[in-house]
């Protein structure tokens, strides 16, 4: 296989494995001042994530690192051209991750309530930013000849990337309702988030099938028809998800939500593909595998360190997930 | 105030506030790693309490050096979108490298060892925290690849209107990072053997915790000691690299004008950079020399000869990077690092002789020596990077090439006022729980529990 055809897969897999991971942590951030009415309980929240979260955040800088290397002028218009709502999302994502350690390590509960509250933001912003601008890739944004961004912020913001922020906002928080619902021992606690889920279901439902309905009209990603099966695949299996969340399967649900978490992002890089980012100025000037990419040289040492380590890193990743597989409960609170 | 201008200050804020917790956390991680070793082989809970309490002023500390990190890695792309499609094929890849090999163990690890105390094994739990401190070290190596290769390229190309990597190895064996990486990886030895002397020492002066702080206090002097050295021999070697790969670098730090031979080391100069002379110097003849030659005689090549070849190998224009700030910054970081190896050797001394904690004098000096790594950590890396000036990559693109085109003043201004700010913030934040933390000491690490139910609070009081 071409090693650039190699990389765009690549750079899926990454992006898959961090909306996945990251998905229901954002979601379980965004629940977690409104399903945790006291203290205990918020931090029994922040707890189903705690060991985790850091290490599922890696999957976006890998991504990014990964962008870099391999389709350096993507890169480089993507953050140069997307610079606002980067900059607000990395404020996000430092108040959340401060927010993580920093919360619990005074009993004030002033600071306890702001660091809640960052956590809430910090979890909103990206999980609504990154909708926006996955489906921004797609729709085109004006990249001109010399592949530079030649729009502004607001740009950006269009109806169908609205909705494509509310979209994946709100699976992220049905996916996250689903992971609280599994790693909270049994109790208030749980039916709350399993409300949450069935609740943000509906709006996750509503959304997607807007957003696939928008997809169709705003984009060309049904004229590939392996990235359609996989958007109508996604639909499927949120409705599954759903039905098993009614029926209170969490692990089967989560594992569903979890399927449409990777199929969305599956086909938006199909529909995508050659392409990383489409040019709404001129089909010539998007930039693809092949006039943004890094050189062959580059991109086998990139492929041999990719396959030498993503096996490993899945396999201790996964372990610790087996080692911190029990219910949280309000004893074990030792952090 | 100008595109470039704003890019730069950015760079410079983002960069050197996420150093202010980088070397802590290089340090520090390896400290702890051996105190848990020390719990896991003699059984000794003292160690473990140890390994607990610099691990929550460590935790504090991470989080800090981790979302910083994460503006390092994405400004790049936003403020210098022409550097990154030019170095995009070569810088790229120790970045993801150390994504790929570093950060997923560092964070995937660390938050083992913080919640897995009464999960894993007293083995494997002191074997997370050892992969932690190794492969906090391993990211300082990939980006120290990447920053290299800014200072010396080598292993490239220039195709396509880009630098283009050929081999991979020369990246790795650049000999700009054999100088470079021990100098970092010593310093940040050194900030974490200080950090803990200055904290046992505050404790020891106030008699609490004697035997805790005594033991800790002792590794951390080992530490601070041999790593105060190194660093040292380390900057020494670097220094003696620099005459070779970038005399400009170092003439710019030393204030030499004129090439001399023997050449003189300035103490003191009142550096004139627009007619491009000292209008006054307290120098020692022949000192250069001898830091770069080990010998009294020997040629330093001058600012203004080096500005005449630049001139004629890469074309008209200004060549001399900021020489006030330069020759300032590398004397702070010098007689900061000289402050560093006497105190460690005062304490080592006293130690040895078990007359330490008489000598409150001398701990109260330990105490106030915190701030001291922390300065000669910054003052070296503005010694590194304004002396690269005017070159984002060394003799291939000058930094104005490679700021973004297409983002203009007012988005890197809100940008820059914004995590300005919000640094500020957080760094009151990160004091207030470290020094809480440092002040109480160790005695109720064990009880950190917080199912004592605090106040009820809700979130939107």
């Amino acid at each position: 296989m071409e090693l650039n055809v190699l990389w765009f897969i690549l750079v899926t897999v990454l992006f898959t494995g961090f909306f996945f991971l990251e998905g229901f942590d954002y979601g379980v951030g965004i629940l977690m001042p409104f399903l945790g009415k006291n203290d205990v309980e918020r931090r029994m929240i922040i707890n189903t994530i705690g060991p985790v979260w850091d290490g599922n955040e890696v999957w976006m800088i890998t991504a990014g690192g990964a962008l870099f290397a391999a389709f350096p002028s993507v890169y480089a218009t993507l953050f140069s051209g997307f610079y606002l709502a980067l900059f607000i999302m990395l404020v996000g994502l430092i108040v959340r991750g401060v927010a993580f350690e920093f919360r619990s390590k005074d009993d004030s509960p002033l600071w306890r309530s702001a660091w809640d509250w960052m956590i809430f933001i910090g979890s909103l912003l990206p999980a609504v930013l990154w909708g926006v601008a996955v489906t921004n890739l797609i729709k085109g944004v004006p990249i001109n000849g010399n592949m530079q961004y030649a729009g502004t912020f607001f740009d950006l913001l269009s109806p169908y990337t609205l909705l494509g922020g509310v979209a994946f906002m709100a699976v992220f928080i049905f996916h996250g309702a689903l992971f609280l619902s599994l790693k909270i021992e049994k109790g208030p606690l749980v039916e709350r988030a399993h409300k949450a889920a069935l609740g943000f279901g509906i709006l996750a439902a509503v959304a997607c099938l807007g957003l696939v309905a928008m997809t169709y009209s705003n984009t060309d990603l049904f004229k590939s028809a392996g990235a359609g099966t996989a958007l109508w695949g996604a639909i499927l299996t949120f409705v599954i998800a759903y039905i098993l969340a009614l029926k209170a399967k969490f692990g089967w649900a989560f594992a569903f939500s979890g399927l449409t978490v990777a199929l969305t992002t599956v086909a938006f890089f199909w529909g995508l593909f050659p392409r990383l980012m489409v040019s709404s100025l001129n089909p010539a000037w998007s930039l693809t595998i092949h006039n943004a990419s890094s050189t062959p040289y580059t991109l086998k040492i990139m492929t041999i360190a990719a396959l030498a380590t993503v096996p490993i890193i899945l396999g201790y990743q996964i372990w610790t997930y087996w080692v911190f597989r029990k219910r949280i409960t309000a004893r074990d609170l030792e952090y | 105030m100008n595109e470039l201008l704003l890019a730069r200050l950015q760079f410079g804020v983002t960069t050197v506030y996420h150093f202010l917790f980088v070397p802590l956390t290089l340090g520090l991680s390896l400290l702890i790693a051996i105190m848990e070793t020390m719990y896991v082989r003699t059984g000794n809970e003292m160690y473990k309490k140890m390994a607990q309490f610099w691990g929550k002023l460590f935790l504090v500390n991470f989080a800090m050096g981790v979302v910083t990190g994460i503006v390092q890695e994405f400004h790049f792309g936003m403020n210098w979108s022409e550097y990154s499609r030019f170095m995009g094929d070569i810088f790229g890849a120790p970045l993801a490298m150390e994504a790929l090999t570093a950060f997923f163990l560092e964070s995937t690890f660390l938050g083992l060892w913080i919640f897995g105390w009464d999960k894993l094994s007293k083995k494997l739990h002191a074997a997370t925290i050892w992969i932690v401190a190794i492969a906090s070290n391993l990211s300082a190596f990939w980006i120290l690849v990447a920053n290299s290769f800014m200072q010396s390229p080598t292993g490239y190309v220039l195709r396509n209107g880009r630098a283009e990597m050929v081999d991979f190895a020369a990246l790795l064996t650049n000999p700009y990072v054999a100088v470079q990486f021990p100098h970092t990886i010593a310093s940040g030895l050194a900030t974490a053997g200080f950090f803990v002397m200055a904290i046992s020492a505050y404790h020891l002066i106030r008699e609490s915790n004697r035997k805790f702080f005594r033991e800790s206090f002792k590794i951390a002097v080992i530490c601070a000691f041999v790593s105060a050295l190194a660093v040292g021999g380390t900057g020494h070697m670097q220094a003696q690299y620099l005459a070779k790969a970038q005399p400009m670098k170092l003439a710019a730090t030393e204030a030499l004008w004129d090439s001399a031979n023997p050449a003189p080391f300035a103490i003191y100069a009142a550096v004139d950079e627009s007619n491009k002379k000292n209008t006054a110097e307290v120098a020692v003849p022949g000192a250069l020399s001898f830091l770069v030659y080990n010998d009294f005689a020997g040629e330093v090549r001058g600012l203004n000869d080096l500005q005449a070849e630049y001139a004629a190998k890469y074309g008209p224009g200004e060549y001399i990077p900021p020489v006030t700030p330069l020759f300032w910054s590398f004397r702070i970081m010098a007689a900061a690092g000289g402050w560093l190896v006497g105190i460690a050797s005062i304490c080592a001394l006293l130690l040895v002789t078990n007359r330490l904690e008489s000598q409150k004098f001398v701990l109260k000096a330990a105490l106030w020596t915190l701030p001291v790594p922390y300065i000669a950590n910054s003052a070296g890396w503005l010694v590194t990077e304004l002396g690269r000036q005017p070159w984002i990559v060394f003799g291939l693109l000058r930094v104005d090439q490679g700021v973004s085109p297409n983002v203009p003043a007012a988005s890197i201004l809100t940008s820059l006022i914004g995590f300005t700010l919000l640094y500020a913030v957080l760094i009151v934040a990160a004091v207030y729980l470290m020094s809480k933390f440092a002040r109480k000491g160790p005695i109720d690490v064990d009880h950190t529990k917080s199912s004592t139910v605090v106040k009820e609070a809700t979130l939107w009081s």
